[in-house]
């Protein structure tokens, strides 16, 4: 075969916060163990997150992690799984101590203890009235974390592959995941790394939209790789956005802009919001104003030759109140969009930030996937966790501050859960099949083979237009069952693309190449999932089925590459301890 | 072609604000910089994210002098007005 085989107890594949937190735990328990990544762990993209970590410490005022929990479940229009979210809420209060311990300069109040604030969505008293249980560090809370998390590893010797891009799964005949083929930028070369247990934190795959919050790196590699190893993945429809991004860039407008008078207006300058919320305006929720804005652009009122976007108007607001208010949305607006927002508007977009969806897990970490009628059979030797992860806590929408907790809380679980997993095994790991390369050999020998194809770039803006257009904020029935045929045509390029330059060493157009191979599988999942659930939902949200509709569709979707298919799971209704929290109309 | 592959990498980040920027400046600048400040910017690109984002945005000034003109370039970079 001559592919070198390096041999480690436990391969994590990301070094975020979920990847990190993960590695640390097998670390410290003796285990060997290598953590794949394609950048420097700390410039993950955990670094870009800014509000908190929830936790129902009740420093401040009087909190429960049941409270937690039941805020958790409404937020996530009860899509999520109510074991994984007990589960979730009740160690919270455990992981932030223990980070706290790591060294996380948290902000402090004056008797010296973690200080907390408030946050969208977390109430006290099951939903009464806002409560403070974000813990953050300044407005750098992720970076914070990543240093921490990173300097405990340093500390226990875990050992970082930088630069490694893991490429597909390794399974045997009965399905159990035998490690993963990877490949080191610098040298171009690949290898196998054989484990017994392998662990995906490789976070979202918020590329896949034209407009979308999230750094270049995340292109959903790990829901690539587990869709072409046979695998399901889960509740992929259901994607975060924000009203306001800077069009073109994704920079977010804080809606602070629109509390100081900004108003948002379409092609022919009209105020459109006077139209969808007569009373609040252009203040109207964040849901109502995205999808007031999607409407706008499918009915032609759009800005700009692709009429793609509108505008955030604040040129009739006093110069002084720009300057003095909101200098750094004038920096953003000038910076991103070539815009000095005292002069002329701002061009922006419902841009996507957080997918919800995901590698379906347990509340354990452990990947499932249904078997001989057993809708939670275990992937033996699989673990997910963090944003790539559907344990599912999240459902059909999460709440600020709870994504720093879930990669908390999930990598030490699924790390444990490693580290139990692995004493029960023998020794020596399991035999590699033949042909464990074959796969990735075959799809590099493709690329370098490739004559007459599209050029990567390409490809990967259509396929972005397509989910912007099709599978946006708000989602109209005719879009998306053209979305369906125009995503798998764009498949089809994916699977011709060309790079000219074919060198080995740091060769960035085949990394970006590998990344597009993935990013496609993740939107194919969104954009059939959304086609396929007829009911609104979290983040959810079709023209032709506006309610929520718990007869037909109170069940987790499932989607696998092989004949692009969907199938379904039950929701876990029934928490760990507690009584289920039962269904009622999510409003606030 | 290598050389500005592995910088090129060194630029995709953390933040979506330092992938834009510096990817507009490997673009527009990159490939005329003297060799002295090539290794300037590969200096730059060691600050934590946050740190090189209050630098680039100049919500901070560096305390190494070594990347100070380097960085008066990355900030000149003009903005790209968005396509369509």
């Amino acid at each position: 075969m001559g592919i070198p085989v390096r041999t480690f107890d436990a391969v994590v594949v990301g070094a975020g916060g979920a990847g990190l937190r993960a590695a640390l735990q097998l670390a410290e328990a003796d285990l060997r163990v290598a953590v794949l990544t394609k950048v420097f762990p700390t410039r993950s993209h955990t670094v870009a997150a800014q509000g908190g970590v929830a936790a129902s410490l009740g420093n401040s005022e009087e909190d429960h992690w049941h409270w937690h929990m039941y805020d958790t479940v409404k937020g996530s229009d009860w899509l999520g799984d109510q074991d994984a979210i007990e589960f979730m809420c009740r160690k919270a209060n455990e992981v932030v101590i223990e980070l706290e311990h790591f060294g996380m300069p948290f902000d402090r109040t004056e008797s010296g203890k973690i200080y907390q604030r408030p946050f969208g969505g977390h109430m006290s008293n099951f939903g009464e009235k806002p409560v403070s249980r974000a813990c953050a560090a300044a407005d750098r809370t992720g970076h914070a974390m990543l240093h921490a998390l990173y300097q405990r590893n340093v500390r226990v010797h875990t050992q970082f592959f930088v630069e490694w891009m893991a490429l597909d799964l390794i399974r045997d005949a009965e399905g159990a995941v035998l490690g993963v083929t990877a490949m080191e930028m610098e040298t171009g070369e690949v290898c196998i790394f054989q484990s017994k247990a392998t662990l995906f934190a490789t976070g979202g795959s918020g590329r896949m939209y034209y407009s979308s919050t999230n750094a270049f790196i995340n292109t959903g590699d790990g829901l690539g790789m587990t869709a072409r190893a046979g695998l399901p993945i889960q509740d992929m429809e259901f994607f975060q956005f924000h009203p306001t991004g800077v069009y073109g860039a994704g920079i977010l407008i804080t809606e602070g802009v629109r509390g100081e008078g900004g108003v948002l207006r379409n092609a022919s300058g009209e105020r459109f919001m006077e139209r969808y919320a007569p009373n609040a305006k252009d203040l109207a929720s964040r849901d109502v104003v995205s999808r007031a804005m999607a409407t706008e652009i499918k009915e032609g009122r759009g800005c700009g030759p692709n009429k793609d976007h509108v505008l955030l108007d604040l040129s009739h607001l006093d110069p002084k109140v720009i300057m003095q208010r909101l200098p750094g949305i004038r920096e953003i607006s000038m910076q991103f969009a070539g815009a000095d927002p005292i002069k002329e508007p701002i061009p922006v977009v419902p841009t996507a930030h957080y997918q919800m969806g995901g590698i379906p897990t347990n509340y354990t970490g452990r990947v499932v996937a249904p078997r001989n009628g057993n809708p939670d059979a275990v992937v033996p030797g699989f673990y997910a966790a963090g944003e790539c992860a559907c344990a599912s806590v999240h459902g059909a929408n999460r709440l600020g501050t709870n994504s720093l907790l879930d990669l908390l809380v999930f990598g030490k679980a699924a790390g444990e859960s490693v580290v139990e997993d692995i004493k029960a095994l023998p020794k020596s790991p399991k035999d590699l099949p033949k042909d464990a390369a074959d796969y990735s050999l075959a799809r590099l020998a493709r690329l370098d083979g490739q004559a007459n194809g599209e050029g990567v770039h390409e490809v990967q803006l259509a396929l972005r237009r397509a989910m912007q257009d099709h599978c946006g904020v708000f989602r109209f029935p005719d879009m998306l069952k053209q979305g369906v045929d125009k995503i798998m045509e764009v498949a089809g390029r994916v699977g011709r693309t060309e790079i000219k330059d074919k060198s080995k060493v740091f060769n960035t157009a085949r990394i970006e190449a590998l990344e597009l191979d993935n990013l496609v599988e993740a939107a194919k999942a969104t954009m059939v999932c959304a086609a396929t659930r007829q009911e609104s939902r979290g983040a959810q949200a079709r023209e032709d089925f506006p309610e929520r509709d718990d007869a037909n569709w109170l069940k987790h979707t499932l989607w696998y590459r092989d004949g692009n298919r969907v199938d379904f799971r039950p929701v876990h209704l029934k928490p760990l301890t507690v009584e289920t929290i039962e269904l009622k109309k999510r409003v606030y | 072609m290598s050389e500005i592959d592995r910088v090129r990498w060194h630029c995709r980040r953390g933040m979506l604000e330092l992938d834009l920027v510096l990817s507009r400046f490997m673009d527009a600048v990159y490939g005329a910089l003297a060799e002295s400040d090539r290794v300037a910017f590969s200096k730059l690109l060691e600050y934590p994210d946050n740190d090189l984002w209050d630098l680039v945005s100049a919500r901070a000034e560096p305390e190494d002098l070594d990347v100070f003109e380097i960085l008066k370039q990355v900030r000149a970079v003009a903005p790209k007005r968005a396509a369509g």
